[in-house]
């Protein structure tokens, strides 16, 4: 399902008081849980702009008396490297499972071999698993795969753990999305006209992917980019992602707060901006998880 | 006639490692549950940590801190589930029939969904900080000492109460409740208003219009909500591991108690029975679900 929330219907007959009263009570409401749901993000600021020097236990909720950005540039230059990392696992593992997702949503919509069926509901479990029960097989061989060609270890080995695992819900976004949006007739056609299956796809399906591409792709980036099992166990402080790096600044003996703050919004900023620039496809991603 | 079989080919890469990756792994999961594994002490004697066998899960299964792992794990997860469909449905009510500036709340409910647990998990460990009283309290506490209402401080989830884990659930309701909203949101979008109308020409109250009208037809929906919370619940790891740190008795969970199992007491045959154990609870919820889906989906033509 990759239905976006659709806005109200327009509201029709005038309000009688009681509807009104109601309308406040349900309006105070809103705001109320507005403010708790952004709470944690006002004392992440107000703390990120505290020197260490000027923050206290006592007025840990008050603004900074003056603004320091020293907190700032001390967890910046902790998750840098770690950041550039994220970088590239989170657009390759995206660019990769979509690729992936695209081919398997066409056979599963549109090419569909005997026993499909099967083959899909085994894909879609795959999205339920608790990736604990892998997680040790999977460390052992990607060890052996590291010593072999050890180029691999670290961010690439991470890439193809998100692309494996990535499959199932792409796989799923992509079925969904073509067999709705592009008709059999159409295909039909093409097939009279002499066109196998590969060029089907390439040149009719392909070119008319872009929405659930776009999905599938924010999907994926913020999944990957937010992960940290995978990394705690296939990387290491110099090797992981920036939520690997974030972990170790944030459980220092002695907590610097401001640095810590800070380190918490630099990390989050990549999926905040997606969130707030394709926040429809965002939605569409978190509800194509659904199974609908 | 087109050969049906090409499209196994085009879905070959996935099919392998989907059953290499997935399916293999589990297997070779299960086979590492059943190991014996032994150590040499100082001693020079040998030291047995897994018995191997059926004996690994009967072991886990007895040993305390895996008992206590798994009552944290439903103590968690009744709160959690309960709270993300609660505040879930509520906002979804709230905001189902249009207000202004719906996109904003809409919005700011969802956004923590797009934080990472490490992220939301380091700024929750300071607002449940332990510390009580003017010198100590920071957090939550200190929100509190504030606003003058100094008997709502508690010790959060380090309380080692009975129901401890509870207060682990806060960030994971602030995170996904947004979620479920949004599901539910979508849900009352689907229904024409010609049935509201129906119903209200009828006579019907506005509460009986929710409860026969609109409630009736959301209910596939509270379904996915609640397999899906749960089966995170199951998983949850990266939360608690960046609020309580990597070994913590008390906010034990069998995914935290995992990692403690395989890298600080080097025993895999029990890490991956717990392993297994998880991935079995998590079945038992998921199968039935996806078989269901699949026949009502059959159903409909497809």
């Amino acid at each position: 399902m990759t239905t976006v929330i659709a806005a109200a219907p327009p509201r029709r007959r005038a309000a009688t008081p009681s509807q009104l009263t109601w309308r406040s009570i349900r309006m105070a409401l809103l705001i109320l849980f507005a403010v708790g749901v952004l709470m944690p993000i006002y004392v992440v600021l107000v703390t990120s702009f505290k020197s260490p020097a000027d923050f206290s236990v006592v007025d840990a909720w008050n603004l900074p008396a003056r603004l320091s950005f020293s907190g700032w540039q001390a967890a910046w230059e902790a998750l840098a490297p770690a950041l550039a990392r994220s970088l590239v696992l989170g657009v390759s593992a995206a660019v990769i499972s979509s690729i992936l997702g695209s081919m398997n949503g066409f056979v599963f919509a549109k090419w569909r071999f005997p026993g499909a069926n099967v083959v899909f509901t085994l894909f879609l479990f795959g999205m339920f698993i608790p990736y604990q029960a892998v997680m040790i097989p999977l460390q052992q061989l990607m060890i052996g795969l590291n010593d072999t060609v050890p180029a691999l270890y670290g961010i690439p080995t991470l890439i193809i753990a998100h692309v494996i695992y990535g499959i199932p819900i792409c796989t799923l976004i992509f079925r969904n999305y073509y067999a709705t949006a592009v008709p059999d007739e159409i295909l039909e056609a093409a097939r009279v006209d002499g066109a196998g299956m590969w060029r089907i796809y390439s040149s009719i399906v392909l070119p008319v992917s872009a929405p659930a591409f776009v999905v599938t792709l924010i999907w994926q980036f913020t999944s990957a980019w937010n992960d940290f099992l995978f990394a705690l166990f296939l990387t290491d402080r110099n090797s992981g992602p920036v939520t690997y790096a974030l972990q170790e600044l944030a459980s220092a003996q002695n907590p610097d707060y401001s640095r810590m703050m800070a380190g918490v919004l630099i990390a989050s900023l990549p999926t905040l901006l997606v969130y707030i620039l394709l926040g429809r496809y965002f939605v569409s991603g978190l509800m194509s998880g659904s199974v609908k | 006639m087109r050969n049906r079989w090409q499209g196994l080919a085009m879905v070959a890469p996935s099919i392998v490692l989907v059953i290499v990756f997935v399916y293999g792994l589990i297997g070779q999961n299960v086979a590492t549950s059943f190991e014996r594994v032994t150590q040499k002490t100082f001693a020079g004697n040998e030291k047995v940590v897994a018995q191997g066998g059926v004996a690994n899960y009967a072991d886990l299964l007895a040993d305390p801190r895996y008992q206590h792992a798994l009552w944290n794990l439903l103590v968690l997860t009744v709160v959690f589930v309960g709270g993300t469909m609660l505040f879930g449905v509520l906002w979804a009510l709230l905001l189902e029939k249009g207000v202004s500036g719906e996109g904003f709340f809409r919005s700011v409910y969802l956004f923590p969904m797009a934080v990472s647990f490490i992220a939301s998990g380091t700024v929750w460990k300071w607002l449940l900080s332990p510390g009580i009283g003017d010198h100590e309290a920071i957090g939550l506490n200190r929100l509190f000492l504030m606003v003058g209402l100094p008997g709502l401080q508690s010790r959060w989830w380090t309380d080692p109460g009975p129901f401890n884990m509870a207060a682990m659930a806060l960030p994971a309701i602030w995170q996904l409740s947004g979620y479920v909203m949004a599901l539910f949101l979508a849900g009352f979008r689907g229904i024409s208003d010609d049935q509201r109308e129906a119903a209200r020409v009828d006579g019907a109250s506005e509460w009986r219009v929710y409860r026969h009208v609109l409630f009736p037809q959301l209910s596939p929906i509270a379904l996915s909500a609640l397999i899906i919370i749960g089966h995170m619940s199951m998983k949850t790891f990266d939360l608690i591991y960046s609020i309580a740190g990597q070994n913590n008795y008390v906010a034990d969970v069998p995914a935290t108690l995992m990692w403690v199992q395989l890298f600080q007491q080097r025993n895999a045959p029990t890490a991956a029975a717990n392993a297994t154990i998880l991935l079995l609870i998590v079945a038992v919820v998921v199968v039935p679900y996806l078989v269901y889906t699949n026949r009502t989906e059959g159903a409909k033509g497809r």
